[in-house]
């Protein structure tokens, strides 16, 4: 790129004009909100463009309180070096005071210690490792929407009572599919079960399974662990019912956007976790709906919705500091959200505990039949609830250094 | 049980199968690169967008046409070909004259703008293609179930190798077509327009990337991401062959499958990487390639 001598003085003058304008509208104080997700990759449709819809949908629900609230976008690209540089940039260039969604775990772990060092506020909702509120864990981060724990615990557990009690994992080679192996297959041995076995396919890249399902069945397993995600969770499916595998499997993460994208044909009677369903009750509902108006044609899972809980909670807490003093301290303002109850449409009543997690509770839920819907999107079954204060692992248990023995 | 190196005989039986089926797609691909960049001399990274186009060009013909497998394996690979020769006429064809490079920026360019495009209507995390009513279950093999579909994949890539192969060695249009390559004002002294023959072949090579799309719908979730995923393997694979050569790619393309396929078994955590280190080993001992010609 050429840089003309006119070119630089017309940048010159431009800048001037720009601040001027912006403190003229600078009277009303703005907090600064960066969505941190998945907009080109294979966690698009879990996070991405709905995540973000979704965090709108809290600003406009929250109404104009005295401060004005700006919203800025991102793509981490599922790679911890972008996701991290691209939210140093937004806390110290920017002005941003909270990063919510922040992606995958990888990314997510990065992005908490960006969060921790600069002592700016992050709350994480498409990311699952439960080492963001264990070891991991910091004063600026919070966890909200689920974790491994609470999958292991809820799909995990009832795979056992079941019957299904020596495991065989697929586990996607990074750090979330580590910590969901471990979560599960903790669980399975306190049941008094085994684990025989596991793969760890390499992530991203890998689009065949069907060596690995061969391998699962060799292994005798009576149950074959999907720790993966996304795509990747499609792709084993179809191939275990293509290649006539009749052990069963646990989806120990889906979204309904899988459960749509492979069609309740292939999906029917798989059992799966989620901390939210769109058609869960009135309060879930109607958020679905307002929802639905601003992004029609897909409807919500946990990790979409998850942004709206977290930025509304925000909101409130910026309210109740004043956002001169919210946008002091990160720390500050996380506390100031530990100490508040939560209460929205997502997940309905809260609360968050010392180590940054929100606990609510977490539902098991089976695909019905086709015969069973009565059309897009209505693919769950309620099975079961775990309560809020179970569904999550025991504060004392996580070695979280904020949580005082 | 008989074991073979620690491993259970049925399992590794099973694996090598899957590793030609894998192949199958690796040398199918593979082949329609190597046509283009044996005659082109253009390396097209639009090869993997260009099979997703074909897996969505088929997904497309049955959910707003009606327009079942059987002909979507006819009708995607002509669709998307006509595509390809869209963009050799507009973009590729100005670029004959300048080095490589700058062929691979542009195709790499189409590739993301074309998956994009694709992601931004339709979403990342793929749609359902449902296996052909006369391709559904499966075969007992003994040591494993194989799938009637996957037999079918092995069976049309091998005919579609075979049948490229042919036209290319053994017709007077392939002759036209290699005598081109080697000295095209020469070719054109004769009477024969070798422009079109080179914008023919390129939509040659896309149709044979959008018949491997169209074959791989039912398998694979039909998204966006898919061929970006194959395309990295496909040009090792490529290169291993040694560029252009087709005989090349087709051996290479089944024999990397089984490669991959026994390092899943006896290394999982490598078989992203296995394909690499061949072609790096296959670069130091011979830089042309196993079976290409040193320039």
């Amino acid at each position: 790129m050429s840089l003309s001598r006119r070119a630089l003085l017309g940048t010159a003058a431009a800048v001037p004009a720009a601040a001027t304008f912006r403190s003229a509208r600078a009277q009303r104080p703005v907090v600064k909100i960066g969505v941190l997700t998945d907009l080109s990759g294979v966690y698009q449709d879990i996070v991405g463009p709905l995540a973000v819809e979704s965090t709108r949908l809290a600003v406009a629900d929250f109404g104009d309180r005295g401060f004005d609230v700006e919203v800025l976008i991102g793509d981490h690209q599922n790679k911890p070096d972008i996701g991290s540089n691209l939210v140093r940039q937004w806390y110290d260039r920017d002005g941003v005071d909270i990063v919510v969604e922040g992606g995958s775990s990888a990314v997510a772990l990065a992005v908490s210690g960006v969060a921790r060092d600069k002592n700016k506020a992050y709350i994480n909702s498409g990311g699952a490792t439960s080492d963001l509120t264990g070891t991991q864990c910091n004063a600026n981060t919070l966890h909200w929407t689920y974790d491994t724990y609470m999958l292991a615990k809820s799909t995990g557990a009832a795979m056992v009572k079941a019957g299904g009690n020596s495991w065989f994992f697929i586990t996607a080679d990074y750090a979330f599919g580590h910590a969901l192996t471990r979560d599960v297959g903790n669980f399975v041995t306190q049941a008094g079960g085994r684990v025989l076995g596991g793969v760890r396919t390499p992530f991203p890249g890998t689009t065949d399974f069907s060596s690995y399902l061969l391998q699962a069945q060799a292994s005798g397993a009576k149950v074959i662990g999907l720790a993966n995600a996304g795509a990747d969770t499609t792709n084993c499916i179809k191939q275990a019912k293509e290649f006539g595998i009749t052990t069963p499997l646990a989806g120990l993460l889906m979204f309904i956007s899988d459960v749509h994208s492979l069609g309740l044909d292939t999906c029917q009677g798989l059992v799966l976790t989620e901390s939210f369903y769109w058609n869960l009750n009135d309060r879930t509902r109607a958020f679905s709906d307002r929802l639905w108006k601003r992004m029609p044609n897909r409807r919500a899972g946990m990790a979409n919705a998850g942004p709206y809980s977290s930025t509304l909670h925000f909101l409130k807490a910026v309210q109740a500091m004043g956002p001169a003093e919210a946008k002091k301290s990160g720390a500050a303002l996380i506390a100031q959200m530990k100490k508040m109850p939560t209460d929205d449409d997502v997940h309905g009543q809260g609360i968050i505990r010392e180590d940054g997690r929100k606990i609510h509770p977490a539902y098991l839920f089976q695909v019905k039949k086709p015969s069973e819907s009565k059309g897009p999107w209505d693919y769950y079954n309620l099975l079961g609830t775990t309560p809020a204060d179970e569904a999550f692992r025991p504060m004392k248990d996580g070695n979280c250094p904020l949580v005082k023995a | 049980m008989m074991m073979i190196l620690g491993i259970p005989a049925p399992l590794l039986f099973g694996q090598l199968l899957l590793g030609v089926v894998n192949g199958a797609f690796y040398a199918l691909m593979s082949l329609g690169l190597a046509i283009i960049f044996g005659m082109l001399n253009i390396v097209n990274f639009a090869h993997g967008a260009l099979f997703m186009l074909g897996a969505f060009t088929a997904w497309g013909l049955l959910n707003y046409a009606g327009i079942g497998y059987w002909w979507a394996l006819l009708l995607a690979p002509l669709i998307v070909g006509a595509f390809g020769v869209l963009l050799e006429r507009l973009f590729i064809s100005k670029l004959y004259k300048l080095d490589h490079l700058y062929g691979l920026l542009l195709t790499f360019g189409l590739a993301l703008i074309l998956e994009g495009l694709v992601r931004n209507y339709y979403g990342s995390s793929g749609l359902p293609y449902r296996i052909p009513s006369q391709l559904q279950g499966a075969q007992n093999l003994g040591f494993m179930i194989m799938p009637n579909y996957r037999g079918w994949v092995v069976i049309a890539a091998l005919v579609m190798c075979v049948i490229t192969w042919l036209v290319i060695e053994k017709t007077s249009i392939g002759a036209k077509l290699r005598a081109a390559t080697e000295n095209a004002p020469l070719v054109q002294s004769f009477g024969i327009n070798v422009p079109l023959m080179i914008t023919l072949t390129y939509g040659a090579g896309v149709a044979l990337a959008a018949f491997a799309g169209v074959l791989a719908a039912p398998i694979y979730s039909v998204n966006p991401n898919m061929g970006a995923n194959f395309i990295i393997v496909v040009f090792a694979v490529v290169v291993i062959g040694g560029m252009g050569s087709i005989l090349g790619s087709i051996v290479t393309g089944f024999g990397l499958g089984i490669v991959e396929g026994l390092t899943r078994v006896f290394y999982p955590e490598g078989s992203a990487t296995v394909i690499f280190v061949v072609m790096v080993i296959v670069l130091l001992a011979r830089p042309a390639g196993l079976f290409g010609r040193a320039h």
